[in-house]
């Protein structure tokens, strides 16, 4: 069927907005790709991967004996580890009910002039046998890998 | 027994849903009318074995049945009582089991409410349903059985449900969630059927409208519930995280409420006819994602499912057969659909199309945030989509629909001369501006959100009671007024309104919140503005199952005593988790709100604590609220009703005769579209 010229010229406006829409859509995706942030373990941290000025998360496990608490205020210093490399973290918030110390943990923040991580943002799973998988990925590629089967299992 | 009576319900359920996804549709084709007229007591068998299955395993809750592993799993014999029933839907295998249960409840309505359709198209619904409800029950009892024995080792007590979810909320939230979710389940079905069919018209869109604004509403409202339980339960404070738990029910709202206007576009003026269809399915589809992404625990998220890769298998699979047969279907049956699209720019369907252009722009975005880390995962980048993002990205739809909700329900369908509008239009945005530019002032700090967030939804709400004034201005009095309109008008303006108080509610709490985190002991407090915290004491109780240490707070407006608060750490006995229970003074226009942190020192008298001011926050439940009863109230209107199909005519001699050739509908519908 030959199509009307009005039809064809209302196809053409469709395919157009289509196409306009898809664009934006496009850049604004694009920029906002400077908003996702990246997962890095310490050990990359340590080697130069992270961003600059940029916050990101890292993830491993609070080291035995190392959080410290101010006497006057919240803030509270502790390190994370992935069993080869040590991040020291600084935090001035409440702490996650589960923060402990040998426990998992994800906290997300930028990287301050003298190498500290300076946390916005402390994750600790809810559930105690439950690790965060970021956790288990780090300590599997510091070459620490943890029997998922053994971490993960849950209710059973 | 009666545990094992369930699973044999269960069991039997599969049968009927197998049954009807069968036999009914095969009638249509082999023309058999007692194999189509069998849908009717299929559905009904299938909701009955259904409820019986979940009377059952509510039942051993309630009896503490702790040989049952999902009741020993999730139950306890401390827990109160009100809880125990919760518990029943409290984790994965159960609430699937609720979320069958109220599938088949709809299915079941349809099924008494659905006898004014053509026998063979109320046949092919209900099919359609039945292949749907085959693949819920043959995963409960495949992958999440809840009526599993732990014998003959069974637990003494069960290890408690999670402290989290004993909470009201609990209560509420998964039945009205679900609710919405497997509401569209219905539309989608409609459409399945009508593209076997090959016809799809404008009464067909009438009887699949109501079922898609019910869904909508009871999602609205679920997705609301979650956003306040979230708010008050976790201890963070947020009514909104981006969490993938969270957009899972997001994304279908999104592609539901473009469907819901959709619908109406199709109801009304018969075109936009393969857009809704194809609507429809996604709609069902996200919901189905949704399900997946939270179930198989692909992404973490704060409901956290145990992780079973089996179940998210099974769903991946039963997911990809849904939208696989749905795509196939409608791209070779979607040409039998004829539309006409005949409008000019400035009218209802332009407006109502950019409407769905533009909602469905946004459910992109929410789902593209929402699986982008499991891109990335392919490509071995680990990262995560949070808050900045979607906040970066959301509003830029969202802006762009409020604009133009407030002329979309002024114009004509077809045609509209702008010009007869415009200087009342122009009139409410001088006004909305105004009186926004006002409110920031009063309020102090400027924000470009807020002046503009504001503005938008006065022009949302303003336009909404304008549109009032235009049905009824002919009528004279209030009353004949009122009788002048119809319940979709006021259903329609009243969810409207509810998107401007939400949205008032969105930009005031997100720009005015102010939010402490301090360290305080007996005696000592904390300023907020005109507010003043002082912690009074801490003191340990025991309650219930669970031991708690206690705040007792005294909050001062400008030195005068407002209330007292009392916000609790909790040590949950059966389970040992540690549970964080903030305590609200809730108000109209602002919530005092405050969470204990932990204590800091050994005496127990030095605590974190989280101190929030919370300006218009309520107006955020309180709008989708009103969205959801708008949604009830358009429901309510009579054309809906009164629905007669012509169709009905032509059916009801071949109910008879027992033959009709398939192929003859299809001819008329292509006369009809033809004759257009």
């Amino acid at each position: 069927m030959p199509m009307k010229p009005q039809r064809k010229k209302r196809l053409t406006a469709i395919l157009a907005s289509i196409t306009g829409v898809a664009i934006v859509v496009g850049l604004v995706l694009y920029a906002g790709e400077q908003q996702v942030n990246l997962f890095i373990t310490p050990t990359e941290v340590v080697a130069g991967k992270a961003p600059k000025n940029q916050t990101f998360r890292i993830g491993g496990l609070v080291k035995e004996g190392s959080v410290r608490r101010s006497e006057t205020s919240l803030l509270t210093e502790f390190t994370v580890t992935d069993k080869v490399a040590d991040i020291y973290v600084t935090y001035d918030k409440i702490m996650p009910d589960l923060f402990r110390e040998g426990q998992g943990v994800v906290a997300m923040g930028k990287m301050n002039t003298e190498g500290i991580f300076i946390a916005s943002s402390v994750l600790a799973k809810h559930d105690e046998e439950y690790k965060a998988p970021e956790v288990l990925d780090a300590l599997e590629r510091a070459g620490h890998p943890v029997d998922k089967n053994e971490s993960n299992k849950k209710g059973e | 027994m009666y545990a094992e009576f369930g699973n044999y319900l269960l069991v039997f359920a599969l049968f009927m849903s197998i049954a009807l996804s069968v036999f009914p549709l095969a009638g249509t084709f082999l023309n058999k009318m007692p194999l189509v007229f069998s849908a009717r007591p299929l559905s009904i068998l299938l909701f009955s074995s259904l409820l019986g299955s979940f009377v059952c395993l509510a039942y051993a809750f309630v009896i503490d049945d702790f040989t049952i592993a999902y009741v020993a799993q999730h139950s306890n014999s401390l827990l109160p009582s009100r809880y125990k029933v919760a518990a029943v839907w409290g984790a994965h295998e159960g609430s699937f089991l609720l979320w069958t249960l109220i599938f088949s409840g709809w299915l079941l309505s349809i099924a008494l409410v659905g006898k004014n359709l053509p026998a063979k198209s109320y046949a092919r619904v209900l099919s359609v349903m039945g292949m749907i409800g085959c693949g819920f029950v043959s995963f409960l009892l495949f992958t999440s059985n809840p009526f599993e024995r732990t014998l003959p080792f069974f637990p003494i007590d069960g290890s408690d449900l999670n402290p989290l979810l004993q909470d009201f909320g609990l209560i509420i939230h998964p039945p009205l969630l679900y609710m919405g979710y497997v509401g569209f389940a219905v539309s989608f079905a409609f459409a399945i059927s009508a593209l076997i069919e090959g016809e799809w018209n404008a009464t067909w869109a009438r009887w699949a409208r109501p079922w898609t604004t019910a869904a909508w509403a009871f999602l609205t409202v679920g997705v609301a519930l979650g956003s306040w339980w979230a708010y008050y339960e976790l201890g963070w404070g947020g009514w909104w995280f981006w969490d993938p738990s969270e957009n899972a029910s997001l994304i279908p709202w999104l592609s539901g409420t473009a469907l819901m206007h959709s619908l109406a576009v199709t109801d009304k003026r018969d075109s936009f006819k393969g857009w809704t269809l194809a609507l429809s399915l996604s709609t069902f589809s996200l919901s189905l994602l949704g399900t997946f992404l939270i179930r198989s625990g692909v992404l973490t998220s704060v409901h956290s499912f145990t992780n079973d890769p089996e179940r998210g298998r099974f769903i991946l699979i039963f997911m990809m057969i849904v939208v696989f047969s749905a795509l196939v279907l409608f791209i070779f049956r979607s040409s039998k659909v004829k539309t006409r699209a005949n409008f000019s720019l400035v009218s209802k369907d332009m407006f109502l199309l950019a409407n769905n252009i533009l909602l469905i722009i946004a459910c992109f975005i929410v789902l593209y945030g929402t699986l982008y880390p499991l891109i990335a995962a392919f490509f071995d980048r680990k990262m995560s989509v949070g808050a900045p993002w979607f906040n970066m990205l959301f509003p830029i739809p969202s802006v762009a629909i409020f604009i133009l909700l407030g002329v979309g329900p002024l114009l004509n369908w077809k045609k509209h001369d702008i010009r007869k509008l415009a200087s009342a239009l122009i009139k409410i945005a001088i006004i909305s501006v105004v009186v926004s530019l006002l409110s920031v002032w009063l309020l102090g700090d400027f924000y470009w959100w807020v002046l503009g967030g504001l503005a938008l939804a006065l022009w949302v709400g303003l336009t909404s009671f304008y549109h009032l004034g235009n049905v009824t201005q002919h009528a004279k009095g209030l009353k004949n007024k009122l009788a002048k309109l119809k319940a979709a008008t006021i259903g329609m303006v009243v969810a409207h309104v509810g998107v401007a108080v939400l949205l008032v509610g969105v930009v005031l709490t997100s720009y005015y919140s102010v939010e402490k985190d301090v360290r305080l002991a007996s005696g000592e407090s904390q300023t907020i503005g005109q507010y003043r915290f002082e912690m009074v004491k801490v003191e340990e109780l025991r309650v219930e199952n669970y031991q708690s240490s206690m705040a007792t707070f005294s909050v001062y407006k400008n030195d005068n005593f407002l209330v007292n608060l009392y916000p609790e750490k909790r040590f949950y006995l059966a389970g040992k988790q540690v549970m964080t229970e903030a305590d609200i003074d809730a108000g109209l226009f602002r919530d005092l709100y405050v969470a204990l942190g932990e204590a800091l020192d050994n005496s127990g008298e030095v605590w974190s604590v989280r101190l929030y001011v919370k300006p218009f926050v309520r107006w955020i439940w309180l709008g989708a609220l009103l969205m959801g009863v708008g949604g009830g109230i358009a429901l309510a209107d009579k054309r809906y009703r009164k629905l007669k199909f012509k169709e009905a005519k032509i059916d009801i001699p071949n109910r008879e005769s027992g033959s009709v050739d398939s192929s003859s509908e299809l001819d008329l519908s292509d006369d009809v579209a033809v004759k257009q």
